[in-house]
C-alpha cells in the first residue's frame, strides 16, 4: 500500500502512450491523451494525502482535525476543468484535418507535407 | 518505418520510462506520510486569516489567485481558438445543403428521455449558480458551477428541442459573458492596484461568521466570474461543434422530430 | 470515522478499477463504443477522487468527464463521419 498508487499512475501512463503510438484514428489517439492526462491527477492527488485524513472543509467540523493536503487538491481541480477545454481545440483541428485530407489516418496524414 | 520496428522502439523507450518513474517514486515518503510544511500552514492559517471554511477555494482564489487567472486564460483561448478556426471552415464550404432521404422516417426522441431533461434543465442551472457562489463555504466554486451551468443548457438540446436550444445561444450574448467573466477576475485585481495595495490582494471586508454567505471577501465575487466565464465557454465550445455538423446536413435528421429544412448556413 | 483498514480496501478496488478502465479505453477502436467507455472511465476516477477525500475534484470530474467531454467527443465524431454516397 505504500507505493500502489504510483504503480497504478506508471501504469496508466504506460498504457496511455501505448494506445498513442499504434492507433490507426486521430480520435483515437486524442482519448488515449486524455487517459495519460488523467493519470497525473491520480498522482497530485495521491502525493498529497495523509492516512486518517478527512476533506479540508471545516464548515461544521473543529478546525484542528487531521486533513489532507489542499493545494493539491487546488491544482487537480482547475486542470480537469481545462483540459475538456484544450481536448475540444485539438478535434477541431482533427476536423480540419478531416476537411483538408479526407482522412484521419495518423500514418496517411504524416505523408501529406504542407 | 514499419509498424513493427516502431513497437519495438516504442518498447525500449517505455521501459525507460517506467524505470526512471518507479526510481523517483522510491524516494517519495510513502503513501498516506505527507511530510510537506505548506499544506500545514495553510490549513493552521486558512480560516483565521479569510474567514472562509473551504480552503481549497480559498487557495484557488485567495492565496494562488494568481495562478488561476492564468487558467481561466487557457480556456478563455481554447474558446476562443475553437470558434476562430471552425467559423473559418464555415465560410469556405458555403455550398447548399440538399436533403439526402427525403422520404426517411425520423425516430423521435424518446419519451423519458424528453421528460426528464425538460424537467432537469431548470434545477440544473440553479444548481450551478448555487455552485458557483458558494466558494467559500462548502466543497464547490466557480469551475464545477459554470460546467453545471452549460450541463443544464445542454439538456435541452438532448430533449430533441433544437430551435430551442439555438435561440438559447445567440453570440453575442455568450461572447459578451466570457469577456465579463474573464474580465472580472482582473477586474478584481486591479481595484486593488488602485488602491495602493498588491495585485488580487483581498480588499472587500470579510465577514464575521467564518463559512456564512458574506465572508471571504472577493472570494465570492471571483468564483462567480470564473461561473460564467466557464458556463459561456462551455456553452460556446457545444454550439460551435453542433454547427458544423449542421454545415452539410441541414434538413436530414439531426435534431431529432424538429430538425428539418431549417436551412440556415451560417449565423 | 472510518477504520483505516475499511479505508485502505477502498482505495485499492477503486485503483485497481482505475487501471482496469484505462486498459480498456486504449484498447477500444470502434468511435462510438469509445465514447461511452470515456463516460465510464471517467466516473470510475470520480469515485477514486472521492475515496481520496477530495469532493471538489470529485464534482469536477462527473460534470466534465462523464458529461461534457464525452458530448464533444460524439459531436466531432458526428462531423468526420463517413457519409453514405448515394
Amino acid at each position: 500500500m505504500q507505493i500502489f498508487p504510483f504503480l497504478v499512475v506508471a501504469w496508466i501512463v504506460a498504457v496511455g502512450l501505448y494506445g498513442l503510438v499504434t492507433s490507426r484514428d486521430l480520435i483515437h489517439q486524442i482519448v488515449c491523451l486524455i487517459v495519460v492526462q488523467s493519470s497525473t491527477y491520480v498522482l497530485l492527488l495521491a502525493v498529497g494525502y495523509v492516512t486518517g485524513g478527512i476533506a479540508p472543509y471545516f464548515y461544521d467540523i473543529s478546525p484542528h482535525t487531521t486533513a489532507v493536503d489542499p493545494v493539491v487538491q487546488a491544482l487537480a481541480l482547475t486542470d480537469v476543468v481545462v483540459e475538456a477545454a484544450v481536448t475540444a481545440l485539438l478535434l477541431s483541428f482533427a476536423i480540419q484535418a478531416h476537411k483538408r485530407f479526407g482522412t484521419l489516418d495518423p500514418h496517411q496524414l504524416a505523408e501529406f507535407k504542407g | 518505418m514499419t509498424p513493427r520496428q516502431r513497437l519495438c522502439l516504442f518498447a525500449v523507450a517505455i521501459a525507460g520510462l517506467v524505470a526512471c518513474y518507479l526510481w523517483a517514486f522510491s524516494g517519495l515518503p510513502g503513501f498516506g506520510r505527507y511530510p510537506g510544511p505548506y499544506g500545514n500552514v495553510i490549513l493552521k492559517n486558512a480560516i483565521t486569516q479569510t474567514n472562509s471554511t473551504g480552503v481549497v477555494s480559498t487557495i484557488n482564489f485567495e492565496y494562488r489567485g494568481f495562478d488561476t487567472v492564468g487558467e481561466e486564460f487557457i480556456l478563455f483561448a481554447s474558446a476562443a481558438g475553437m470558434s476562430v478556426v471552425l467559423r473559418r471552415l464555415r465560410g469556405e464550404h458555403d455550398t447548399s445543403p440538399f436533403d439526402e432521404a427525403a422520404n426517411r422516417q425520423l425516430p423521435r426522441t424518446s419519451g423519458p428521455l424528453r421528460i426528464v431533461t425538460l424537467l432537469l434543465a431548470g434545477p440544473l442551472v440553479l444548481l450551478g449558480w448555487w455552485l458557483a457562489t458558494h466558494a467559500q463555504a462548502n466543497p464547490s466554486g466557480g469551475f464545477q458551477g459554470g460546467v453545471v451551468i452549460a450541463t443544464g443548457i445542454m439538456a435541452v438540446y438532448l430533449s430533441g428541442e433544437f430551435l430551442a436550444f439555438r435561440r438559447l445561444r445567440p453570440a453575442a450574448v455568450l461572447d459578451a459573458a466570457e469577456a465579463i467573466g474573464a474580465g472580472g477576475f482582473v477586474l478584481t485585481g486591479i481595484a486593488a492596484v488602485a488602491q495602493d495595495l498588491p495585485f488580487l490582494y483581498n480588499f472587500i471586508p470579510l465577514g464575521t461568521v467564518p463559512g456564512a454567505v458574506s465572508s471571504g471577501g472577493t472570494i465570492a465575487l471571483i468564483s462567480f466570474c470564473v461561473g460564467i466565464e466557464v458556463a459561456a465557454a462551455f456553452v460556446l465550445i457545444i454550439g460551435e461543434l453542433l454547427d458544423q455538423t449542421l454545415l452539410r446536413s441541414t434538413g436530414s435528421s439531426t435534431g431529432g422530430s424538429t430538425g428539418r429544412g431549417t436551412g440556415k448556413a451560417g449565423r | 470515522m472510518i477504520p483505516n483498514a475499511l479505508m485502505d480496501t477502498l482505495q485499492v478496488t477503486a485503483l485497481v478499477l482505475v487501471a482496469a478502465g484505462a486498459t480498456v479505453v486504449v484498447l477500444t477502436r470502434d468511435r462510438i463504443r469509445l465514447v461511452l467507455v470515456l463516460s465510464v472511465y471517467g466516473m470510475l476516477l470520480a469515485i477514486l477522487f472521492f475515496v481520496f477525500q477530495a469532493p471538489d475534484v470529485t464534482l469536477s470530474e462527473l460534470t466534465v468527464g462523464a458529461v461534457a467531454l464525452p458530448l464533444i467527443l460524439l459531436l466531432a465524431i458526428a462531423k468526420v463521419r463517413k457519409r453514405p454516397e448515394q
